[in-house]
């Protein structure tokens, strides 16, 4: 525990000294600002490019550059359950409610995060699967771990978290690029990019950029017709049913 | 071919999800139930959220119940008076259901009572209409006539006060459990999401007597008429009916409502109990299964709300 505290102050330390030298500066584009929810949305792939601009000021970094990109989407409150036995039935028993836990969440990086940053810089900078906060409504418990554990171990089942330590890619030294894969479940509303440049394993420069998912063409005209007009939308459907059986029972009749 | 559903927030296939509208439609057409029993948890299973599936699925009804009720209206086998007054007991009791759902939701409690009800109902109707169908078959291999009503055998249901004469389907009964029947059904759907035509029609063969000429009829209305009220109230206060969704389960479900008639109208009809109650045993045993065996994910993540 003292080591690392040790660390981390001796890493703020050569932080703010490197900042004051002449630091690198991050410059980043992505592909598309914008994901377009048609009905033959099956997911998308983004890509983000970037490179490191250095001038005759700035030091020379022995040890090359390292890159994590954060991408957070839209928050939302979750619960997590666990089931227990009672009385010889399987019911959810305990439960955790998370609140503003990211829908979707990548931590992209061009090596092992323990490989970029100190555990103790990573838990300062909240990067990685374990050091994303989520906050939760009750008082810490010892077994809150489990929950929040779960909750990441089905976030990222379902493609929602992903963690790839080697999707960023250095084209030249200073050149890089990233893909961003989001899942055909990924929810609409706006993402946050954030990017992240380290050097000797400490935090050097970061910029940050967004993205926003939208639904269009009919998946939008449904999804707001559904929201704004419920009770029209309701009688329509209901009409539609009607229909479709009036229907049927004209294509298929027989006497 | 994926087609992405604009409410559900995720992409399907829909030769798939047409395919499950043939084969439920086809079960609902054969036996004439609606087979939201069977629908519902077959959504959940492709992954989508109860609560849509549960509001989908009631459009998807209605639909099926519309083209079997046109059938059946044009063959006059439909008893509109009994149909109304199981109806204004049914409106109670889905007010009474949609309180109870929303207090156990509040509870964290309305996932565990969904799938004991499921085990208990569907166990009971299941097995009582196996131990009926089983003994109608054997009376029929010993050759003694099959009995399908008894004209004298009063209950004490048949002396209860303010009694009416349903002329279409020739009986004569008090108004009291006509409105209870409405009442239990309507409870029981707005709570577990189905249209409960499978525990209506036993419930009026045996505790009302009416005749098996209307009873399909009549039942097939009154689930058309709660299952479009329930569309609507889902799409008001909810929001969580997909019209994508609802429309490709229609097309396949009534296809195959008409194909399982044909395929009901060629089958004793004893045969056709048992191999419904086989059905709706083996439904509720599935979910006995997953209430007492160990699952091998414990943990669930539910959205609460999303920003």
């Amino acid at each position: 525990m003292k080591r690392i505290f040790a660390t981390a102050l001796l890493v703020i330390a050569i932080s703010s000294a490197s900042y004051a030298a002449r630091a690198e500066r991050l410059i980043s584009s992505l592909s598309s600002h914008q994901v377009l929810v048609s009905s033959s949305f099956a997911g998308a792939e983004l890509v983000l490019f970037g490179s490191v601009e250095r001038d005759a000021a700035t030091i020379p970094r022995r040890g090359g550059y390292n890159l994590v990109v954060t991408v957070i989407g839209p928050r939302q409150t979750l619960v997590t359950r666990r089931k227990d036995r009672v009385f010889g039935i399987w019911a959810n028993a305990q439960s955790r409610t998370f609140v503003g836990a990211p829908s979707y969440l990548a931590v992209l990086s061009n090596k092992p995060l323990d490989e970029i940053a100190s555990l103790g810089t990573q838990q300062r900078l909240d990067i990685g699967m374990d050091n994303v906060p989520l906050p939760q409504t009750a008082a810490m418990q010892p077994t809150d771990l489990l929950f929040r554990d779960a909750l990441i171990r089905l976030k990222k089942e379902r493609g929602l978290y992903i963690e790839e330590p080697n999707s960023v890619t250095f084209l030249t030294p200073n050149l890089f690029r990233a893909g961003i894969r989001l899942p055909a479940e990924a929810p609409v509303g706006s993402y946050e990019v954030e990017i992240k440049l380290f050097a000797d394993g400490t935090n050097i420069a970061r910029t940050s950029s967004a993205l926003e998912v939208v639904k269009v063409g009919v998946e939008q005209f449904v999804a707001s017709a559904a929201r704004d007009y419920g009770l029209l939308y309701g009688l329509g459907t209901t009409l539609m049913a009607l229909l479709t059986g009036w229907f049927a029972s004209v294509v298929f009749r027989r006497d | 071919m994926q087609i992405y559903l604009p409410i559900a927030d995720l992409p399907v296939n829909i030769f798939l999800i047409l395919a499950m509208g043939l084969a439920v439609g086809f079960i609902s057409g054969m036996f004439g139930i609606g087979g939201g029993f069977l629908m519902t948890p077959l959504l959940i299973f492709i992954g989508i959220s109860p609560a849509v599936s549960v509001a989908t699925v009631s459009s998807h009804i209605a639909a099926s119940s519309a083209s079997g009720a046109i059938s059946y209206w044009r063959k006059d086998a439909v008893d509109v008076p009994l149909g109304g007054m199981l109806l204004a007991g049914g409106i109670l009791g889905t007010a009474l259901g949609v309180w109870l759902f929303t207090v156990l939701r509040s509870a964290d409690l309305l996932d565990l009572l969904i799938a004991l009800s499921y085990v208990v109902l569907l166990g009971a109707v299941g097995g009582l209409m196996i131990v009926e169908a089983v003994r109608a078959i054997a009376r029929t291999y010993q050759g003694k006539p099959v009995v399908l009503r008894r004209p004298g055998s009063h209950t004490w249901i048949h002396g209860l006060p303010f009694k009416i004469r349903f002329k279409r389907s020739k009986i004569y009964v008090s108004a009291i459990p006509v409105c209870v029947i409405g009442l239990i059904i309507g409870f029981i759907g707005a709570i577990l999401g189905i249209g409960g035509a499978f525990l209506l029609v036993p419930m009026l063969i045996y505790f009302l007597r009416v005749p098996t000429a209307t009873v399909i009829g009549t039942s097939t209305l009154l689930t058309l008429v709660t299952m479009g009220s329930a569309t609507i109230m889902h799409a008001t206060t909810n929001h969580l009916v997909d019209a994508m969704l609802a429309l490709i389960l229609m097309v396949g479900g009534v296809t195959g409502a008409q194909f399982g008639a044909r395929a009901g109208l060629l089958m004793k009809p004893e045969r056709l109990r048992l191999l419904l109650g086989l059905l709706v045993l083996s439904v509720g045993l599935r979910f006995a299964i997953d209430l007492l065996g160990q699952p091998n994910e414990l943990f669930s993540i539910r959205v609460v709300d999303g920003t």
